[in-house]
């Protein structure tokens, strides 16, 4: 039985099976794996505290357990958590490995409370007391999330300030200091440029002292109520309500407050700027430069794809030179991206970007403004890289309509322009749209390339804003994909920003899974709907 | 009736082309077709420039060097004892044998200042001290009087204008050397030290060094004698040389002899002789290049050849001769080095002159001056060359050489570094400081590229080829629907979420249980295999209940079982066989481990790579004709027979083209291997150490590179490579695709 079982090669059969399981067991435990690490970041999480004995002395340590590791050293096996203890300000670190054998007392205190602070981290401890204006509160949580509150406003209003007002303010006495020049350059500065220059200057200097006055004031506001905590080991730790932006207590939590808490912090993470070198907080200004980028690569990316697909696959004569042409056509879809990064860089940013600096703005010297890596280079080194997607896409969706419909046309006495205007493009989009979607999916992926064209780890301003003429092109921007390498691995504090790494790339694979899905979604309903046209 | 019928329609029918109507259509219908013809074309013209493009940025760095000859006229100073051209090329500077120090234009002779030494003595001898303009001559009481070139820039009219003046940064007053005449004098200044080694009579050799130290009063420099000492040679030196710190000092004699000598612990001792010709051939001229690492020893058979202390077996060092490069048959008679990177001019008697660079072997020019050489000097910017005859006569010339340092040998060979052991194959693009020798070997980070792609494909062929069979040819067609778009999903996931989870979750895991990993390679096939004999011999009715072609989805719990299984014998394993920790057992077997190592990388990379082979291996497989294997099972072959003998022959071209392609996407993967391994170009084919790939380099070094420079266009040629390479896989793959389905068609 078991000769018959080899002879007629079953094995081999298995094995094939065997070889499809593992490839789905992978890609399905990686998605698993990136969707588990990636939620469970904003679950609030029980803080412990720890009595340890090592060395003959009794400390205490209080934390979350981050991380444990057993490992056998010498064929004595060995168990370590990873506590996270916060705190960075007192202990100088934020985490600390544990022998699990020198813990003497595991406790779960009830009234632990979690600061998020704006600086060194989180700080885990007790609240002693509370002064808000000027009273004191002893121990009372609800008195310091009011303060919180309070100082949340007034934050936000100075972010206002700042970034709103001043941020244009700055940008304008900039374009002042632009235009100054290029009238330099033009030999046009007379005396009545300089006085209408200095005049407006100092009315926007006039401006942004009253802002700055403003701003003193609410400086002076947030800094009004403190908190004075005490940690585990008995330090006191004093805050200003401005540094903290949230305090919870996770061990008195509910299952419903957690939840809250954790809707609360995924709307953080996706609608907030990054704190701390990117290691907390939100990733908005990554999504919008993605969104950004992905939706200008588009408006690049569709056309041209369009026309070259409609030329070679409806004009141009089918021979062997368009032949060449596809079939080079679809290699560049194999070339790597780099390469394409490269080509970028070297053609559109100093090349192109040069040109335009040197042609248009010689005023912006020696600092380039579009020779040098930017939103727009981005854009179109990707729209360059995902025009073979499009392209091949489309070619398809023009190869699938019958020839019927467009002779149908000819016969009524439409011109082929009319034909491929009113019946052949309008049955093709959906292969465009699929090919859009591919690329749109490609693209937010990308990010070798990107690296060398306008990728940058923290934009100062989004290149949306609300100073003319708006959309700012040549600014540097952020992106999910490059989010993700950077913090991962050029960051300071790895073990700190992991958990946020794991939300990034969970939400940039949950973003790219959609697309594709649609894609498929979409090619799937063409091809049922033209087979019926073929019978 | 019918007539006016006819007519009404053909009157109707003229109306619309007289209103133009007609007309427009059509104009708009040619409008169209052009418009579409031109931007059709001018997308695929842009797209194929691409390539056109990179090849423009690289091919500058295999142009020989222009040598232009501008200006011709006849210079005025007699005796040249040295000459020199600033930075910019527009001054040159003249000390004559009477020590006059002219500044004259470059361009014309036209003098712009002349200065005379403070002494009036004979000079016996001269050194240049470094190369920012610092010299100093021996008079004939022996004493040595320092002075330097100096060029203040000013701006006036927003124009630059150089005013040259000689400076004497110690004092006017000469620095007592020795107390009898000095033949020959050679000198270093750094920093915060100065050495001057000087000949006199009888073949002894002075050496002094000196403090350089800021002076108490006022702001000038002061010297403060640190040493000094005499070395007795055997023979007469024609050449003193001593490298900064100090450091070393050759003694070479015309018959080719060499003494070297080394500062150590305070007092020079000889390391080495050596016959540094063969008989028969003199050293003409001897000069350090850039660093003061390599001697050019200039030979009478218009020989120079390049010698480096290299580090032998018994902890010294011996000058060692690294290579040759040939003028032309006649005597050399200068050798001037380049002031910024490691390349030299080189005249010989016939008054040829030679334009080389070492680390690339390069002779860029050769151009003839038709009479003996007097002096010559090039500018630090090396693009000005100012050569003088022995008979005045003076020519100029424009030299556009920006990129010496790179050619075919220095790219692909190994090359024998200043400072290394042996010849190597390196690359180290970029270093702090001036004088460093780029290394630009493309070798180490090809053979990572290669050997990257090497893992990730031996990872991902057997999965790929394998689960594509099973998916095409035994799978149910319910779950191929399902299994199909999983492995779409697997192909869009992003590669930088791949490399991080390969350099920061899989990385630490892999290095934690690696028994358990590499036992999972053997146990998982043998637990399949058993468990389909296993299932074989079940009862009909359990065999029953699963229908054909679910096998995968039985394997499901087998792998994930097997594989925890190979995980938890793993932890004993390792204890009894490696001590309890793998790694460290193999570094002190002499076998690196390094956590990111190419292991980690060729599943990461494998994983990215699976679905490409995957998808195309299904297309072909699934796509050969069902009455070839109908026409196979009616003759009684089994399943596997069929397959084998049938339907994988049919589909193996699209098999290879599958592979092709997949190579052709593990070789220009850039996240991955940025983010999963080390990124040291290192060349070792160990499974456990890391490596440096064209991508992953360019992609690092790229944003630092400044514009134009060999850098910057060797990794555009990094980039060009990579474009070709993936190219013509892919082409083959699409040609023998394309040739496949034309196959099939007609099948």
């Amino acid at each position: 039985m078991s000769k018959k079982f080899f002879n007629s090669g079953q094995h081999w059969v298995w094995l094939n099976a065997g070889a499809i399981s593992i490839s789905i067991i992978m890609v399905v435990g990686l998605l698993l794996l990136i969707a588990v690490r990636g939620l469970e970041h904003f679950w609030p999480a029980e803080v412990k505290t720890f009595e340890v004995m090592q060395d003959e002395q009794k400390t205490q340590v209080m934390g979350e357990i981050h991380n444990t590791e057993d490992d056998i050293q010498d064929g004595v096996e060995r168990q370590q958590y990873l506590i996270k203890m916060g705190n960075r300000d007192v202990y100088g670190l934020d985490f600390k490995w544990l022998d699990v054998k020198n813990i003497t007392e595991t406790s779960t205190h009830e009234d632990v409370i979690v600061v998020e602070r704006r600086e060194w981290g989180n700080l885990y401890g007790f609240l002693n007391s509370v002064k808000k204006d000027g009273t004191l509160y002893k121990e009372d949580p609800q008195v310091l999330q009011d303060i919180i509150e309070r100082a949340l406003n007034i934050h936000e209003q100075i972010r206002d300030i700042e970034k709103g007002d001043i941020g244009s303010i700055n940008y304008e006495i900039e374009q002042l200091r632009l235009e100054q020049r290029r009238l330099e350059l033009e030999n046009e500065f007379n005396d009545e440029a300089k006085a209408e220059i200095e005049q407006r200057k100092d009315q926007l200097q006039q401006q942004f002292l009253k802002h700055q006055e403003d701003l003193q004031v609410l400086y002076a506001e947030i800094k009004r109520d403190t908190a004075e905590f005490s940690l585990i080991g008995g330090e006191k730790i004093t805050l200003t309500a401005g540094n903290i932006v949230r305090a919870f207590q996770p061990n008195q939590m509910g299952f419903w407050s957690k939840l809250g808490h954790y809707f609360s912090k995924i709307g953080e993470f996706i609608f907030d700027e990054p704190r701390e070198a990117n290691t907390e907080g939100g990733v908005f200004p990554a999504i919008f430069g993605t969104v950004m980028m992905v939706l200008l690569m588009s408006v690049i990316v569709t056309p041209l794809g369009v026309v070259a697909a409609v030329y070679m696959r409806e004009y141009a004569k089918q021979g062997p030179l368009t032949r060449t042409i596809r079939i080079a056509v679809n290699n560049l879809a194999g070339v790597p991206s780099i390469v394409y990064g490269v080509f970028g860089l070297g053609f559109f940013v100093y090349f192109l970007g040069g040109s335009i600096d040197e042609l248009f703005y010689p005023e912006v010297g020696p600092s380039p403004m579009f020779g040098t890596p930017g939103l727009i280079w981005a854009s179109l080194t990707l729209a360059l890289l995902t025009l073979p997607v499009v392209i091949v896409s489309t070619e398809e969706g023009l190869a699938r309509i019958p020839k019927s419909i467009r002779e149908g046309s000819l016969a009524l006495g439409a011109t082929k322009f009319e034909t491929l205007r009113k019946t052949v493009l309008p049955m093709a989009s959906p292969a465009m749209m699929t090919g859009l979607i591919l690329a749109v999916a490609r693209a937010a992926g990308e990010v070798a390339p990107l690296m060398l064209v306008g990728v940058v780890k923290l934009a100062p301003t989004l290149p949306l804003d609300g100073n003319a003429p708006f959309l700012h092109l040549e600014r540097k921007f952020m992106h999910l994909g490059f989010h993700i390498y950077d913090v991962g691995f050029q960051s300071p504090n790895v073990e700190a920003a992991r958990p946020l790494v794991y939300a990034t790339a969970l939400l940039l694979v949950l973003i790219i899974i959609i697309l594709n899905i649609a894609a498929i979604k979409i090619r799937n309903n063409l091809r049922e709907k033209y087979k019926s046209l073929e019978q | 009736m019918s007539t006016s019928i006819k007519d009404t329609t053909r009157k109707l029918l003229d109306q619309q082309t007289q209103s133009g109507k007609h007309k427009r259509r059509k104009i708009n219908d040619l409008l169209a077709r052009y418009g579409i013809a031109i931007g059709g074309m001018s997308v695929i013209v842009a797209v194929v420039l691409i390539c056109f493009y990179l090849l423009w940025v690289v091919l500058p760095i295999f142009k020989p060097a222009a040598v232009e000859l501008e200006k011709e006229y006849s210079w005025s100073q007699q005796q040249l004892l040295h000459l020199e051209v600033e930075e910019y090329g527009e001054i040159a500077f003249g000390l004559g044998a009477n020590g006059s120090m002219q500044f004259a234009d470059v361009e014309n002779n036209d003098l712009i200042a002349n200065f005379e030494l403070p002494q009036q003595q004979n000079i016996t001898a001269f050194a240049q001290l470094d190369l920012k303009g610092m010299m100093a001559v021996a008079y004939q009481d022996g004493s040595v009087q320092l002075m330097k070139q100096d060029y203040a820039i000013s701006y006036p009219d927003n124009q630059r204008k150089l005013t040259p003046s000689v400076q004497y940064p110690f004092g006017e007053d000469a620095v007592s050397f020795a107390d009898t005449e000095v033949q020959m004098l050679n000198g270093k200044l750094w920093e915060d030290g100065l050495l001057l080694t000087g000949l006199t009579a009888n073949n002894q050799i002075v050496v002094k060094e000196f403090y350089v130290e800021q002076s108490f009063l006022g702001e000038g420099l002061e010297l403060e004698e640190a040493n000094s000492d005499t070395i007795q040679l055997g023979f007469t030196p024609a050449y003193l040389l001593a490298t900064q710190g100090p450091g070393w000092l050759y003694a070479i004699g015309q018959k080719g002899q060499m003494s070297a000598y080394r500062f150590e612990s305070g007092e020079w001792l000889l390391k080495e002789t050596k016959q540094l010709t063969e008989s028969g051939v003199e050293v003409t001229r001897a000069d350090f290049l850039l660093g003061q690492v390599s001697l050019m020893i200039g030979g009478s058979d218009g020989v120079i050849s390049q010698w480096f202390q290299v580090r032998n077996d018994n902890g010294g060092s011996e000058l060692t001769k690294i290579r040759d490069f040939k003028l032309a048959d006649d005597p050399i008679t200068h050798i001037v080095p380049e002031a910024r990177r490691k390349g030299f001019i080189a005249t010989d008697s016939q008054g040829k002159i030679g334009v080389f660079y070492t680390t690339s072997e390069r002779m860029l020019e050769e151009l003839s001056f038709g009479q003996p050489i007097e002096a010559l000097a090039i500018n630090s910017r090396s693009n000005k060359l100012l050569v003088v005859g022995k008979d005045r006569q003076a020519n100029t010339f424009f030299i556009e050489n920006e990129h010496p340092e790179i050619s075919w040998s220095a790219l692909w060979n190994e090359v024998f570094y200043e400072g290394y052991e042996e010849p190597t194959f390196t690359w180290q693009s970029s270093a702090s400081t001036n004088d460093y020798e780029s290394k630009f070997s493309l070798v180490p980070l090809s053979f990572g590229t290669l050997k990257a792609a090497f893992y990730a494909m031996l990872f991902a062929v057997p999965l790929a080829i394998f689960g594509a069979i099973f998916t095409a040819y035994f799978m149910a067609p319910k779950m191929r629907s399902m299994v199909k778009p999983t492995v779409e999903i697997m192909e869009a996931l992003p590669t930088v979420i791949l490399g991080f989870l390969a350099g920061l979750w899989l990385a630490p895991i892999i290095e934690e249980t690696l028994v358990g990993f590499l036992l999972t390679i053997i146990l998982l096939p043998m637990f399949t295999v058993l468990f389909g004999l296993a299932w074989n011999k079940a009862p009909d009715s359990i065999r029953h209940s699963i229908p054909d072609g679910w096998q995968a989805a039985l394997l499901l719990p087998v792998i994930i079982a097997g594989t925890m299984f190979a995980f938890w014998i793993g932890e004993p394993v390792e204890a009894w066989l490696f001590n309890g920790d793998m790694p460290r057992w193999l570094d002190d077997h002499g076998m690196n481990y390094d956590q990111r190592n190419s292991l980690v990388v060729g599943l990461a990379m494998g994983f990215a790579v699976i679905p490409t082979i995957f998808s195309i291996t299904e297309d072909a497989i699934f796509s050969v004709p069902k009455h070839l294997t109908n026409g196979s099972l009616a003759l009684g072959a089994s399943q596997w027979q069929t397959l084998t003998r049938v339907v994988l022959p049919t589909a193996s071209p699209g098999i290879f083209s599958a592979l092709m392609i997949g190579l052709g996407r593990a070789v220009g993967e850039t996240m991955i291997v940025l983010m999963a391994t080390g990124n040291t170009p290192v060349m070792d084919m160990n499974i456990f150490e890391g490596m440096r790939t064209l991508s992953a380099n360019i992609a690092v070094e790229m944003p630092e590179s400044e514009v134009g420079s060999s850098h910057y266009r060797v990794l555009f040629l990094a980039a060009f490579v990579l474009f070709l390479f993936t190219f013509a896989f892919n082409t083959v793959a699409e040609v023998v695709r394309q040739r496949l389905r034309n196959k099939y068609g007609s099948l």
